[in-house]
């Protein structure tokens, strides 16, 4: 008999259909992936199981039983634990007291966090933790209850990958106990590896179920874009010849490029601790990556260089010129944008798409008088469609999908006009195709004369965008390459710290 | 990034360490209470006499208020507002003044107040249940309720009247125990440490501070939110008939116009007292002193000769200040 059983689940909002039918089933000791492109309606399927939100119809059963979950409580008392990519921890309370606040005792957690060869101060404020601590306590929790089926969503993203070795060999260890995992991933290799069966959504609907294999990853991508896709780097290519076509001249700067660079650094201290700052240059045309493990001040860099954070010691050049952003205000007006990670920090959840994109349009005084509507309009109209975002939930921007989400935060860059990108992470989870979209896109404005500066935590694709690649370790830079040298074990290397700094200038 | 989350084997954290955290997480409260101290030790130099009565009408003067800002406590942390406590406090003080007025034993006036504490506790849920299902927001509801409540106030007693028994007034303006510890200041330890004490390091307290904190990620911890902030404007009810029971104590009569004082003067003893109004973070104690402060002030301004009315300007000056301050210093340790 099958552990967990979802048959016909079907979930609307409004006039957005999120699940259709959807079917899944979970065996007894096995880890089965679920996964799926953004919008096929993997999030909702979660939320469904986790008792977030009740379905439209449909049935779920666990262990025989019809599981009728109200609450993440009831679906944890009924033996379904879950993980959440946001963990369900409260920040104003000590970990000691959210322990308390669930009915986990603290020990438990305490000795599934040794067991994984960590420890917390249980007095400690989970606000004052990093996050990667923050989801292995969540983990903790969700472990001591003893699930027959743990729920564990996108719990790998941006963690170290010392840690996210860690939670798979957990994974491992419940499956040998005989309990089950589903695990929610965007990261294939992770789920060839690790994960027994998986069932791929698309549309709102499961399309199939496979026995992932090494090297299997391009079949669970066809699965999930419903049609063969080219190879990423494909695409790029096209992209930038594109471009090219487009703009005619600039394209890959050739070495020894005259002039001052887009953006220079020089000496910025990243982290108080650091005993030096950071050296780099970003030219007109170029993508340079930074590559970096979770908190090496890689989102320090990125502040710094938006005017989120003051810049203590160090310089900032733009085309020659020193600049100091006091805020994003000073920064945008230098022409240097953000595109963060955290969509809904960056957007006006709010209201329409449109709005959202013309925000910067307003942002100088002489412009909040009269403007020229039809031109503007324009501008945004243009973005939208250059990017391809789906507009049918154009009233607010908070009921996209993530990946047209992010889109939306690069669109209304594309409109107001700028010369440096400053993108950090854009991809954190988002679905495979929207990113070939997205990268494509970025060789295609640095193609077209902007220069872009790109943090992603997805080493395998930086290769594949950037031109030239800087890895930080410890708010130093370990090592400079190539974008053609960066391969995954490289990176990784220096991202331990295990390159010299200035091996290549 | 912290000194938390380390590898197992790291040190665990040294007693110093802990207690200089459990210090700087009572930085505020440790604050205010000094600026308390501050203030007594202004007054006692320009007031002409400091005597243990100065004490006295301090607490007379500032037990009503440190209910309200008890009441509007807790409704803050769990990320509420409610502008109905003056009004309940009216409500409720009326209505004990009124059952009071010809009782002559201290034990029928003390079954009054445990029934006036009940009405305190209905209002209160009334208000939640209102803020919750209505889903407009608090701030809207509770400004519309306190008009209900004001205008029932006026109901059960149109004018300043009533009365209460002797006996039930010495409860809050004697000092039975010592002379400069006035009844009332014990009444107000009384009801923290039994009411608030327990309740802070219980679930329904973590909750409350968890609804407050972070409603998304409580709700995935099993809290129920809603039933959680409705609680909330309870127990807000109940500090506000402790608050009705203050005034009819201090005054010895009923006055349904005694509220409108304190449903504003509460919010600014709560940001005082180092409650954020985003949820989440303090405590009950900050706020009990703020309330103290905030009286204390007025007097200081008057044995220092200052016009009444520029006191007023002083007082909400002196508010905007030491909530800066504060903030400032918080975020340089920070």
């Amino acid at each position: 008999m099958s552990l967990l059983n979802v048959q016909n689940l079907a979930k609307r909002y409004g006039s957005v259909i999120a699940l259709r039918s959807a079917d899944l089933t979970v065996e007894p000791g096995e880890i089965h992936a679920l996964l799926g492109a953004n919008g096929a309606g993997k999030s909702t399927l979660v939320k469904i199981l986790t008792g977030v939100i009740g379905p439209d119809s449909g049935t779920i059963t666990l262990a025989g039983k019809p599981l009728a979950v109200g609450s993440p409580a009831g679906a944890r008392l009924a033996g379904l634990a879950s993980v959440f990519q946001d963990p369900a921890l409260v920040p104003d309370l000590t970990v000691r007291e959210n322990m308390k606040l669930t009915g986990t005792s603290m020990d438990g957690v305490e000795s599934s966090l040794r067991g994984m060869d960590l420890s917390v101060d249980p007095d400690e404020l989970v606000g004052d933790l990093p996050l990667a601590m923050l989801r292995m306590i969540d983990l903790s929790r969700a472990l001591s209850h003893d699930p027959q089926l743990l729920l564990l969503d996108e719990i790998t993203a941006a963690l170290p990958s010392d840690l996210a070795e860690r939670v798979l060999t957990v994974a491992r260890e419940l499956r040998d106990r005989g309990r089950s995992v589903l695990f929610v991933s965007h990261r294939l290799a992770e789920v060839t590896l690790l994960c027994d069966r998986a069932t791929v959504l698309r549309d709102g609907g499961a399309v199939g179920t496979l026995k992932p294999s090494a090297g299997g990853e391009e079949r669970i991508v066809e699965l999930m874009m419903g049609e063969s896709q080219d190879a990423i780097a494909d695409e790029i290519a096209q992209a930038e010849e594109t471009a090219h076509a487009e703009e005619g001249d600039a394209g890959r700067p050739a070495d020894g490029d005259a002039g001052p660079p887009a953006l220079k650094v020089s000496g910025l201290r990243l982290t108080e601790g650091s005993p030096d700052g950071v050296d780099f240059e970003v030219r007109s045309g170029e993508i340079v990556g930074v590559a970096a493990l979770d908190a090496q001040g890689q989102e320090e860099l990125f502040n710094l260089l938006a005017g989120l954070q003051r810049i203590r010691d160090g310089h900032v050049e733009r085309l020659g010129k020193p600049i100091r952003p006091r805020d994003p205000y000073d920064a945008i007006k230098e022409g240097m944008v953000l595109v963060p990670s955290d969509r809904l920090l960056a957007l006006l959840p709010d209201r329409p798409i449109r709005e959202n994109i013309a925000a910067p349009l307003y942002s100088h005084i002489k412009r909040w008088g009269p403007f020229n509507a039809r031109r503007e309009a324009g501008k945004v109209d243009d973005a939208i469609a250059r990017l391809q975002i789906d507009t049918r939930a154009r009233r607010q921007a908070r009921r996209l999908s993530g990946g047209n989400q992010q889109k939306l935060t690069i669109a209304r860059w594309l409109a107001a006009g700028f010369d440096v990108l400053l993108c950090f992470d854009p991809t954190r989870g988002i679905d495979v195709g929207t990113k070939r979209q997205i990268y494509a896109l970025l060789r295609e404005l640095a193609g077209a004369g902007a220069a872009v500066l790109l943090f992603t935590s997805e080493l395998t694709e930086i290769q594949l965008v950037c031109d030239r690649v800087v890895v930080l370790h410890d708010g130093r830079i370990s090592d400079r390459l190539p974008g053609s040298e960066a391969n995954e074990a490289r990176l990784l290397r220096s991202a331990h710290g295990l390159v010299e700094a200035g091996a290549v200038p | 990034m912290s000194a938390a989350g380390h590898v197992a084997g790291a040190p665990a954290p040294s007693r110093a360490f802990k207690l200089r955290r459990a210090v700087s997480r009572q930085a505020w409260t440790l604050g205010v209470v000094a600026i308390l101290v501050v203030l007594l030790i202004i007054e006692a130099n320009v007031a002409p006499l400091f005597t243990s009565f100065d004490v006295q009408s301090l607490v007379i003067s500032g037990m009503p208020l440190a209910f309200a800002a008890m009441a509007q406590s807790v409704v803050v942390l769990s990320r509420g507002i409610d502008l109905s406590v003056g009004s309940v406090m009216a409500l409720t003080n009326v209505i004990a003044a009124q059952l009071m007025q010809d009782q002559k034993t201290l034990g029928s006036a003390l079954l009054i107040s445990a029934l006036v504490l009940v009405i305190g506790v209905a209002i209160g849920t009334l208000n939640g249940l209102a803020v919750v299902f209505s889903r407009v927001p608090d701030i809207v509801v509770t400004l519309a309720l306190s008009f209900v409540w004001a205008g029932v106030a006026l109901i059960v007693l149109p004018t300043p009247g009533g009365g209460s028994p002797t006996s039930f007034q010495e409860l809050s303006t004697a000092s039975d125990l010592w002379e400069w510890i006035p009844n009332g200041l014990l009444i107000l330890a009384g009801v923290y440490l039994v009411v608030w004490v327990p309740l802070r390091s219980r679930r329904i307290g973590l909750a409350m501070y968890a609804v407050g904190s972070d409603a998304t990620a409580a709700g995935l911890s099993g809290v129920q939110v809603g039933r959680t902030r409705i609680l909330a404007y309870t127990f807000g009810g109940l500090f506000a008939a402790f608050g009705g029971l203050a005034l009819t104590s201090t005054t010895g009569i009923g006055s349904p116009l005694s509220g409108e004082f304190y449903t504003l003067t509460s919010v600014a003893a709560v940001v005082i007292g180092g409650v954020s109004l985003a949820g989440g973070k303090g405590g009950l104690l900050g706020p009990i002193i703020a309330a103290f402060i905030l009286s204390a002030a007025v007097t200081v301004l008057v044995f220092a000769g200052v016009d009444a009315n520029y006191g007023q300007v002083i007082q909400g000056a002196l508010i905007v200040l030491m909530v800066m301050f504060g903030g400032l210093l918080l975020r340089r340790r920070g």
